[in-house]
């Protein structure tokens, strides 16, 4: 703030309080005959009543208050305040504090292999309020996620499914990019296309193999969705031979993914959570997998 | 009823009458949308997956409709009413009049059929597009132009205390609005702010805040002072006390929007300054208050008899609470618990209804007879004003009580942390345990509009009836007769 600007605040801060602090001193001495006025309207008169004495001294008592408060905070222009305090130092300290008393809980933990925590129900706990307060948003409270949110349940982990996979994608994000194709491919190979997809969704990639969608798929989707539709890890490709379906599966949605294309972002949790609750946060998501695969029969 | 008859040549009543009609209807309008999307948050289902009764788009028309349409009618209507008889003259000019009349039901249509569109500048409370904006400047500088010229050719010497609080609203309200809307069009239904980031936001709540104390308070602390006083047939308990606190309230109320913005990128002086004129505001609000309440010292036994009286007194009532409940409200520490909780919501409407619609209600019921060539009291039942004011209380209530406790649950689950550090609850547990005070919510709202449907009702009687319900009630044995009734 300018110097200008800044003393126009002081002295507005200041005029109002010291105004309203004479209104009240100016009135409150005045001789006041509890009569009558000598004025009406419309039939309404107006009593000659004082200032009720528990009023003047509530709102002495507060301007008192608003400039004792003024002078401690930062609040007259630039000028500091006498306690120096500021909104920043307040969260640093905080967070200081936070960090102070739980970082050797974090630091036990991310010494331990994600196997030794998923053995630990106390790990464990630990893991899934992170997860509730970090991933739930967009994941879902159970982890099933929702359209355009993968599921952390299934057996399918489209950017790999090792616990290092899971960690780097909570740490660093995973930004995917499937191209529009509705500018490349016309309406009837759009269409081809969208069959294709839906008899490679069954696993039959013999059938698949049959129909007239199969020579674009091999031109222009083989790249990052994999030749027998298994998809690419390394770049987010999603897997199509199976009916899980990110986007959703009906012919519109399926239409919808090839002409607009697809950019599944998830944001770097790394400078929210740190590495340590990171690692906790994996291990348990990476137990989430493991005990889907022992219901598996 | 020749002074009736007198009256009704000398002064221009047919804007009055006007006003206090569209004050009923924009008020069940209003409400009526009010409770619809309070059961949508209780029942989502009632969304209907139709964008335009969506909740987004239907809970800035309800804002729009119960503090513009209703709200600025009432206060329109009784202005123009109270202004001629404080003066003892007509207004300047018929036409003029009329024309705030007209254009002010115009902005109110635009608003009904822009904000479902989704047509919005998304500035709470000042919603409308710039071609929207521009017409209320209209309207308003008009307004002022009637009101201003009408106190200027009046035939009394002081100017009455109501004309001051309706005078702090009409230049007040102007400012805000023209200073808040500042905006660079793009097309005729979009335009951009040339305020941005902090700036944007502080410009938003001095307007958003004031549009609290101008309107909402200033404004309808004019119709205490006449309304007040007429129905107790008591003179107002102290003309000092009105000066003081008018001239305080004015003055702080400008510097407490702020309180809007604790714990966010607006720079902490202001954060600061804001706290602290939002403390020191709390007598000059209270001010009112005491003068209202004490005008009824030596005539407390109206309130037995007289539910006009009791819907103006309750409203004070609920006034003094509201604005004790905002300063507290904008202490820092508090904030933090009671800030994006449905506490606010609680706060705003025990202002809304009990202070806002409660204070307005009487002020229609004292009017209504008045402008139908009746004399004052003479509405069509008594007991139906009875009724309402018994719905209007208890609606008020359950509301506000369900969204304190809604609202200090949501703060308290929001700070609550494990022994590991971690939130103990997400957001969305947070609102599945506030499904309870949404249906309580819904349910006190409702009420509260069921009291409206009866003031129609009570109205419409009134103005096409020649019998009064009531008469013998209230002409021969009021005080036995009415004590006796079941209420």
């Amino acid at each position: 703030m300018s110097a200008g600007w800044s003393l126009l605040v002081l002295i507005g801060t200041i005029a109002t309080m010291a105004g309203s602090a004479w209104l009240l001193i100016s009135n409150r001495d005045k001789k006041a005959t509890g009569e009558r006025m000598d004025h009406e309207f419309d039939g309404i008169e107006e009593f000659d009543n004082p200032l009720p004495a528990w009023w003047v001294t509530l709102f002495f008592v507060t301007i008192i208050f608003g400039a004792g408060y003024v002078a401690y905070y930062p609040a007259l222009g630039n000028l500091p305040g006498a306690g120096e305090w500021s909104s920043a130092k307040e969260w640093q300290y905080r967070v200081d504090q936070h960090e102070l008393r739980y970082a050797p809980l974090y630091e036990e933990l991310a010494a331990q292999s994600p196997d030794e925590l998923i053995k630990q129900p106390r790990a464990m706990q630990i893991g899934r309020r992170l997860y509730l307060n970090n991933c739930s948003t967009c994941h879902g409270v159970t982890a099933q996620g929702s359209v355009g949110f993968p599921n952390l349940t299934d057996e399918e982990w489209i950017w790999g499914a090792e616990f290092d996979n899971i960690k780097s994608g909570i740490i660093n994000g995973r930004a995917a990019n499937m191209p529009a194709w509705g500018e490349v491919l016309s309406e009837q190979q759009i269409r081809e296309v969208v069959d294709f997809v839906k008899v490679l969704s069954r696993g039959d990639t013999q059938a698949a193999a049959s129909q007239p969608g199969q020579t674009h798929y091999v031109t222009y989707c083989v790249a990052c969705h994999g030749a027998q539709g298994q998809g690419n890890t390394l770049v987010g490709g999603t897997p199509l031979n199976n009916d899980i379906w990110l986007y959703g599966g009906d012919d519109a949605a399926i239409t919808a993914s090839i002409v607009n294309g697809r950019m599944g972002n998830m944001p770097a949790q790394g400078p929210i959570v740190g590495e340590e609750k990171a690692h906790v946060l994996a291990a348990y998501i990476y137990s989430l997998r493991t005990k889907a695969q022992s219901k598996a029969p | 009823m020749s002074s009736l008859a007198t009256e009704h040549d000398l002064y221009n009543y047919r804007v009055v009458r006007q006003f206090a009609i569209m004050t009923v209807v924009w008020g069940i309008v209003g409400m009526t949308v009010g409770v619809l999307i309070a059961a949508q948050l209780a029942f989502p289902v009632l969304n209907f997956d139709i964008p335009w009764l969506s909740y987004g788009r239907l809970r800035p028309l309800h804002t729009n409709a119960v503090i513009f349409a209703f709200g600025g009618c009432a206060l329109m209507g009784t202005g123009f009413y109270v202004v001629q008889r404080t003066c003892k003259a007509r207004v300047i000019s018929d036409a003029l009049a009329a024309f705030v009349f007209w254009g002010w039901q115009l902005v109110i249509l635009l608003a009904a059929i822009t904000l479902p569109l989704g047509l919005t500048t998304s500035k709470e409370y000042a919603e409308l597009e710039w071609p929207i904006d521009i017409l209320i400047t209209l309207v308003w500088v008009a307004f002022a132009i009637v009101f201003f010229g009408t106190i200027a050719k009046r035939k009394v010497s002081h100017i009455f205390v109501a004309n001051w609080f309706y005078g702090a609203l009409i230049i007040g309200v102007a400012i805000l609005h023209i200073f808040n809307s500042l905006a660079i069009p793009v097309s005729a239904f979009k335009s951009y702010s040339i305020y941005s980031g902090s700036v944007d936001a502080m410009m938003q709540w001095w307007y958003g805040h004031n549009a609290v104390g101008f309107f909402l308070t200033a404004g309808f602390l004019g119709i205490m002072y006449y309304f007040v006083p007429k129905q107790a047939d008591r003179p107002i308990y102290s003309y000092r006390l009105s000066i003081v606190h008018f001239w305080a309230l004015i003055a702080i109320y400008v510097w407490a929007g702020p309180h809007h913005l604790h714990y966010t990128s607006l720079p902490d002086w202001a954060q600061s300054v804001g706290m602290a004129m939002s403390l020191i505001l709390l007598a000059p609000s209270w001010g009112g208050m005491i003068n209202g309440i004490m005008t009824l010292s030596g005539a407390w036994d109206k309130l037995r008899t007289d539910p006009i009286l009791k819907f103006l007194i309750v409203a004070l009532s609920f006034y003094g609470m509201s604005t004790f409940e905002g300063p507290m409200l904008s202490i820092k520490t508090v904030n933090a618990l009671s800030h994006n909780t449905d506490w606010t919501v609680g706060h705003v409407h025990s202002g809304a209804l009990g202070w806002v619609a409660m204070v307005s209600i009487g002020a229609i019921y004292h009017l209504i007879p008045i402008l139908y060539g009746r004399k004052q009291g003479q509405m069509y039942s008594v007991r139906l004003i009875n009724l309402h004011f018994w719905l209007s209380t208890i609606g008020t209530v359950f509301y506000i009580a369900s969204m304190w406790v809604n609202g200090l649950m949501q703060g308290l689950m929001w700070r609550a942390t494990n022994i590991d550090g971690t939130l103990t609850y997400s957001f969305a547990e947070s609102v599945e345990a506030s499904y309870a005070g949404y249906y309580v919510r819904a349910f006190g709202g409702l009420i509260f509009l069921v009291g409206m449907f009866i003031m129609a009702y009570n109205v419409w009687m009134t103005m096409t009836t020649t019998r009064i319900k009531d008469e013998v009630d209230a002409e021969a044995t009021p005080l036995t007769e009415l004590e006796a009734q079941p209420s």
